[in-house]
């Protein structure tokens, strides 16, 4: 067993760590008090990539592995889980679920623009009234001649307002034999007559992202738009956050790494009752509990994407990463902001921004109660991976760079 | 136009540097490539970019200098070659520059040779000067420009970052350009860089291989090296009723301390 990095791997750390520390790092804080998305960020990682690093070289991307989303995920996050969000919507679930279950036409049309960062994607899933209870999604788009015609409310959606296309579910069938059969995914141009969109103010976290709300009324899409099947829209929902769960867990490990060294940094800094903080027993045992979840979070995710990386199917290990990393992260800032005490507190110091980040996390991209309900189906047996009519390729060199 | 950019592998500019048994240690810091050195492959990249031709990195280090060509490799540069050989583990400046020397002469004649202003760990800047002497070329040191460069007349203008200005120089072709970074700002690598860099092989040559043979004997050599001793610092406020009289204080104190 090897768990070393290849130094593709290592190189491809290295690049996004300087990307995102010289150059988000020194304006983070200051685009997370105004709630804004800084307006050069999106247009700078696509100049480098970053938005289709994990994708053929022959639809657009850069032909990395998902190692390589992980690892750049990880070093996004540890900067401001803003970034991370853009790979989780983005490349994870629609530039990676239209890889999955695209025709040659839509990746032709969508997924290449996407993965060169011409265009961006984001997953439009949840509603007003429907967040984990995905088979009650309420949006409708009704089959009109070769339309599809869609009406409904899209909330939580992030990038909504940034986004050009959206990789989107409603309900097709209206008296489905079982309730999963009901939907369908469509890939929808959000410049479309009939969409409107916007941002949410007064979130809690993610403050210098985009989250927003997409309205549909009668709007039409060719029917060239539904992506895979009539009534596999549960089956493409739940793959897609295969792809995108996996970024959060990536993310959430380095935010826990960014709490470990913000903690270190400033328990060897500050001085209390003539000594360093560091030198407490109560401080260490937080920085080691950090430093453990840290490692942790990280092997599983690595797991993950050498599993991604090898086609096997991975819906247990993903959620399980992703509950481990999100849960651990806001622990890990919670107790950053204890090393910090009353300065933690304040936005001086990033810590605070990392506990507001990461508490959303625990709820989107399946809440993480759902979550323990996903890990006791499979460890009980009543819930078992069956074969998808498409599986998201292995990653295999010549497939990946060919052009 | 061939174009030669020399880089070393240094410590991250955050290490901190200590004494460990009398030997200078950077614990267990990472490696990058030197950090000015990322200027002069920018530099010899825009060239490129601008004139044709081809960049070739050329490093002198261990084993794990390579990750450093890979990283010139990443942003852009064609090919690298590693000097490395036992006989250099000591080398001084003039050990190295007759390397470097030696290795751009075994390479196609090159136009112009580029270096970053110093490496941040030895932090000597004489690396460019001194291969440029022993090839015989000009030497364009501290340089924050080139506004021309003229391929077929071989000839070159720069503009050198003095603390009183700019001073403007023009050369003539062949020559040696360290620079400085107020010259580019230096690209990130690309991820098909970094996957041709992954892969390459990089070419090693020996002090033979350059043509370096007989005694290479370092000129200059670290007998001993110590840590300075540390001071501790304690902070004294001096109050008073008015400025004057804080002043007066101030004056005692220093008095007494034989400050002055």
């Amino acid at each position: 067993m090897d768990f070393s990095l290849t130094a593709e791997h290592e190189m491809t750390q290295k690049m996004v760590r300087d990307f995102a520390q010289k150059e988000v790092a020194p304006i983070i804080r200051e685009w997370d008090r105004k709630q804004e998305m800084a307006p050069e960020i999106l247009p700078r990682m696509a100049e480098l990539g970053i938005l289709g690093i994990c994708l053929p070289v022959r639809y657009g991307g850069q032909g990395m592995d998902f190692i390589s989303l992980g690892l750049a995920c990880e070093e996004l996050e540890a900067v401001d889980s803003t970034l991370r969000v853009t790979m989780s919507v983005h490349v994870g679930l629609s530039s990676l679920t239209l890889l999955q279950w695209g025709t040659e036409a839509q990746k032709e049309e969508f997924l290449i623009p996407l993965a060169k960062g011409e265009k961006i994607g984001c997953g439009a899933f949840s509603e007003p009234g429907v967040g984990s209870d995905v088979a009650n999604i309420q949006t409708t788009a009704k089959l009109d001649g070769s339309d599809y015609v869609l009406n409904g409310e899209k909330m939580w959606i992030s990038l909504a307002s940034k986004a050009d296309y959206a990789l989107l579910t409603a309900r097709t069938d209206f008296e489905p034999e079982r309730p999963t059969d009901a939907l369908s995914c469509f890939i929808v141009d959000l410049k479309s007559k009939g969409v409107s969109t916007g941002d949410i103010k007064g979130k809690l976290g993610v403050r210098a992202g985009s989250t927003g709300w997409i309205s549909l009324q009668d709007v039409r899409v060719p029917k060239e738009s539904l992506v895979g099947e009539a009534g596999e829209g549960f089956k493409i929902t739940m793959s897609g956050f295969d792809s995108g769960r996996y970024t959060v867990a990536a993310g959430a490990t380095g935010l826990i790494r960014a709490c470990v060294e913000a903690s270190v940094a400033y328990a060897n800094e500050r001085k209390t009752f003539g000594r360093s903080i560091a030198d407490y027993q109560l401080v260490q045992a937080k920085i080691a509990r950090m430093a453990q979840d840290y490692e942790i979070a990280r092997l599983l995710y690595l797991k993950v994407g050498w599993l991604k990386n090898q086609a096997v199917r991975n819906t247990l290990e993903t959620s399980m990463a992703k509950q481990f990393a999100t849960d651990a992260s806001f622990a890990a800032a919670s107790d950053a902001i204890a090393v910090h005490g009353g300065y933690g507190y304040s936005d001086e110091y990033p810590v605070e921004r990392y506990l507001r980040n990461s508490r959303g996390a625990m709820i989107y991209e399946g809440t993480n109660e759902i979550h323990s309900l996903i890990q006791a189906g499979y460890a009980l047996g009543t819930r078992k991976d069956r074969p998808l009519r498409r599986e998201m390729p292995a990653y295999e060199e010549d497939l990946w760079h060919s052009n | 136009m061939n174009i030669v950019v020399c880089v070393k592998q240094t410590t991250d500019t955050a290490a901190t540097l200590s004494v460990v048994d009398g030997e200078a240690s950077y614990g267990d810091a990472a490696l990058v490539l030197n950090p000015w050195d990322e200027y002069a492959v920018e530099q010899a990249l825009l060239t490129k970019e601008a004139e044709g031709g081809k960049v070739t990195a050329l490093c002198l280090g261990p084993d794990s200098a390579e990750d450093a060509l890979k990283q010139a490799l990443a942003m852009g540069c064609d090919e690298a070659v590693l000097i490395l050989d036992a006989v250099f583990e000591s080398a001084d400046t003039l050990v190295v520059s007759r390397a470097l020397a030696a290795g751009i002469e075994k390479l196609d004649p090159p136009e112009l040779v580029f270096f970053g202003k110093s490496a941040v760990d030895s932090d000597t800047g004489v690396m460019g000067p001194q291969v440029a002497r022993r090839l015989g070329w000009p030497s364009l040191n501290l340089v924050a420009a080139i506004p021309e460069l003229d391929a077929s007349a071989k000839t070159i203008t720069v503009e050198r970052l003095l603390e009183e200005g700019r001073q403007i120089v023009s050369g003539r072709l062949p020559a040696v350009v360290s620079v400085v970074k107020e010259i580019n700002e230096p690209r990130y690598p690309s991820f098909m860089g970094i996957r041709k860099a992954s892969k390459a092989e990089i070419p090693r040559w020996s002090a033979a291989d350059v043509g370096l043979s007989g005694q290479i004997q370092p000129a200059l050599s670290w007998p001993e090296i110590l840590a300075p001793e540390k001071s501790e610092a304690v902070c004294e406020l001096i109050e008073g009723g008015d400025a004057s009289e804080i002043a007066r204080k101030l004056v005692d104190r220093l008095v007494e301390e034989k400050v002055i």
